[in-house]
């Protein structure tokens, strides 16, 4: 694989790779027939991004050497980050960089030719892997917005930087309201502070969703797609389904496109009783649009357990794509899902008939992200009590 | 108890939003009072915040278009909060360029005051970003210890120099030493001083200028050049001048020899009494 990336576009692929390195710890980079492609997955398995570089992108793009199979890669984000680390750097310095894999040499060699004839190169070790390809349709979502990226750039200002989740949903009026979410601890005296932001339908160049929808996904892992979006100046499509199903993030533009699939909190009452966290009665959310007369309503219950964003389907695609996100055996701690996932057998779970998969996953998640107060990380008693269809 | 207010005008709106900050760099917690006419935010001298006090006032119709409030009870027609100080001033941050403030008294799942901010967009729709603040209700027979505290008559007042280079000077001085003298005499001379084992370092302020001082039969009797000094934990000193991010209207600071400090500064209408108690 080889390609040159020229001028402006550096200071974007740089944006790019800082925009991946928020969500996950380890970098895909598989050159394709259409483009490269640059993925990544949380340690937790509640996030993908991926990026896809049209071949127009590059000044040049060779996804192989012909006769050669297509190589792809796995390198460590922060080895790949610090190439790009300063994009002002990028962005004044350096006037073309090529990024080439050698399967000889087992190094993934970026050489930034800057001004003045300075030549930085960059020898990247990489590991081979099975490509990374999470499962996810934006078609299939029944819900979906789109808006200029700024426009939700703007809306998150009030937001403190450190917020983790975010509940964005539907009220009356067809307003769209965005408000923070805070894991309610049991013993906590001190409340944070509750910030929500109601935008009007007329700031959206699509809205179709229901009033009375809403998700919440994780703010700062979105933060990494917005502000790419909001530099290259693009529009940025939401596309979710009800409460638990991964919502997808997509921006496109002739050169490139970017996807962000995230998990959103699903609505389980039962989960929590099972746990025995008594001071589980928590209040229903109740986005509320506070201009408008009347208040809204939302939707959203009682919500206690993450869902994994990915489902896999092992073996079942049929396509070049061998899944890699697959699930790791039942109370690890999250950092567990590695290159040995990929065995069938530890994925059973999804390909058993009738059971949901997400059941593993959720339990996986709940120790990893949302940790409340009294919860245990083993997933059979959730298995054998909640058996309520799940999405 | 009733609270709403409305802020319309943005140099009202971006003076509130600079004492909000002031208060968030000076208390973590305060106590917020709110009385007919006036706004107060008040920290008194628990033991928790080192036995420092700050007394702040704001004349209300200086900065709301639209206030309404209805306190404890028709004797006791006051209003004491307790809040986060960063939250309120997080929360008015966003209103920038707004379109109109409004902050009131509500209760959603727990008591908060609601800041809501009507903002301008590129569309003609309006965009509200509204913040719930929780807050905590100060009961009736603790309102005592959140009175105005009395001044008591102090050795020498002078005024204070440029608030930026008295805190540079600090900020150094803190790597030397944990505390300072602060000492001033009412020739207009003002020294802070460190001293450890190995060095004493001292900064003069000279010509600052004395304001009359209340009682003249005691100005007559002492040596104008005589300094009154007391001995404060400069980190106090530090923080106070950090909340001071811009230079205020008036700035005098009254010492009482050996007892405690009185810094009283004036933000255009906004009074601030800020006091750091003598290292016992």
């Amino acid at each position: 694989m080889k390609c040159l990336v020229t001028g402006g576009n550096v200071k974007v692929l740089g944006k790019a790779v800082h925009s991946l390195s928020r969500i996950g710890d380890e970098l895909y980079l598989e050159p394709l027939e259409d483009g490269l492609s640059l993925r990544t997955v949380n340690s937790s398995r509640s996030a993908y991004a991926c990026f896809l570089f049209a071949p127009l992108f590059f000044q040049q793009y060779q996804a192989a050497t012909p006769g050669q199979d297509l190589l792809r890669c796995k390198i460590l984000m922060k080895s790949f980050l610090s190439v790009f680390r300063s994009l002002a750097m990028l962005e004044k310095t350096v006037e073309k960089c090529c990024i080439s894999l050698n399967g000889q040499s087992s190094r993934l060699v970026v050489q930034l030719h800057c001004k003045f004839g300075v030549r930085k190169t960059h020898n990247l070790s990489f590991q081979d892997c099975e490509s990374l390809q999470a499962v996810f349709d934006p078609a299939s979502c029944p819900h979906m917005l789109r808006t200029p990226a700024r426009v939700l750039g703007e809306a998150v200002l009030p937001f403190p930087p450190a917020l983790a989740e975010v509940t964005l949903g539907v009220g009356r009026g067809h307003r769209v309201i965005l408000r923070s979410y805070h894991e309610e601890e049991a013993d906590s005296t001190v409340k944070a502070m509750v910030t929500e932001v109601c935008l009007g339908e007329e700031d959206f160049q699509q809205l179709q969703a229901q009033e009375g929808v809403a998700i919440t996904f994780c703010l700062k892992e979105f933060r990494g797609l917005l502000s790419f979006a909001e530099s290259a100046n693009l529009n940025l499509s939401i596309h979710f389904d009800a409460p638990g199903r991964p919502a997808i993030f997509t921006i496109k533009d002739s050169l490139l496109d970017g996807h962000f699939v995230l998990a959103t909190l699903s609505e389980t009452d039962s989960y929590s009783q099972d746990l025995g966290s008594l001071e589980r009665h928590r209040p229903v959310p109740q986005l509320q649009a506070h201009s408008t007369p009347h208040p809204d309503d939302f939707a959203s219950d009682d919500i206690d357990s993450y869902m994994i964003a990915m489902e896999t389907t092992i073996g079942n695609e049929g396509s070049r794509v061998l899944p890699s996100i697959s699930l790791s055996p039942g109370p690890q701690p999250p950092q567990s899902p590695g290159p040995h996932s990929e065995e069938e057998d530890e994925a059973e779970p999804s390909t058993v008939p009738g059971t949901p998969p997400p059941k593993k996953f959720r339990s996986l998640f709940f120790g990893s992200i949302l940790a409340p107060v009294g919860s245990p990380q083993g997933p059979s008693p959730v298995l054998a009590e909640d058996s309520e269809g799940e999405g | 108890m009733k609270f709403r207010a409305k802020i319309v005008d943005g140099a009202c709106l971006n003076h509130f939003t600079r004492i909000s900050n002031m208060i968030a760099k000076l208390a973590k917690t305060c106590t917020l009072r709110i009385s007919p006419d006036k706004l107060n935010f008040i920290l008194c001298d628990k033991l928790a915040n080192g036995g420092v006090s700050m007394w702040c006032e704001l004349e209300q119709e200086n900065f709301f278009s639209e206030f309404q409030m209805e306190g404890f009870s028709a004797e006791n027609n006051e209003i004491y909060l307790e809040l986060t100080s960063e939250n309120l001033s997080r929360a008015l941050k966003t209103a920038q360029n707004a379109r109109a403030l409004k902050i009131k008294l509500t209760n959603k799942h727990f008591p908060c005051l609601t800041v809501s901010v009507e903002l301008f967009s590129m569309s003609n729709s309006s965009r509200i970003a509204t913040h719930d603040i929780p807050i905590k209700v100060i009961p009736r027979k603790l309102w005592k210890d959140l009175q105005e505290p009395v001044v008591p008559d102090p050795d020498v007042s002078i005024y204070l120099p440029v608030l930026k280079t008295m805190k540079s000077v600090v900020e150094k001085m803190k790597n030397i030493s944990s505390h300072l003298v602060i000492e001033a005499n009412l020739d207009g001379e003002l020294n802070l001083k460190i001293e450890t084992e190995l060095v004493c370092v001292t900064t003069h302020f000279k010509d600052l200028g004395n304001p009359p001082l209340a009682s003249e039969s005691t100005s007559q009797d002492r040596n104008p050049e005589h300094m009154a000094e007391v001995h404060i934990d400069i980190r106090k000193l530090l923080q106070f001048l950090a909340g001071q991010q811009v230079n205020p209207t008036k700035a005098l600071c009254n010492i009482v020899t050996n007892k405690m400090v009185h810094f009283d500064l004036l933000h255009e209408d906004v009074s601030l009494q800020y006091f750091i108690p003598a290292l016992s």
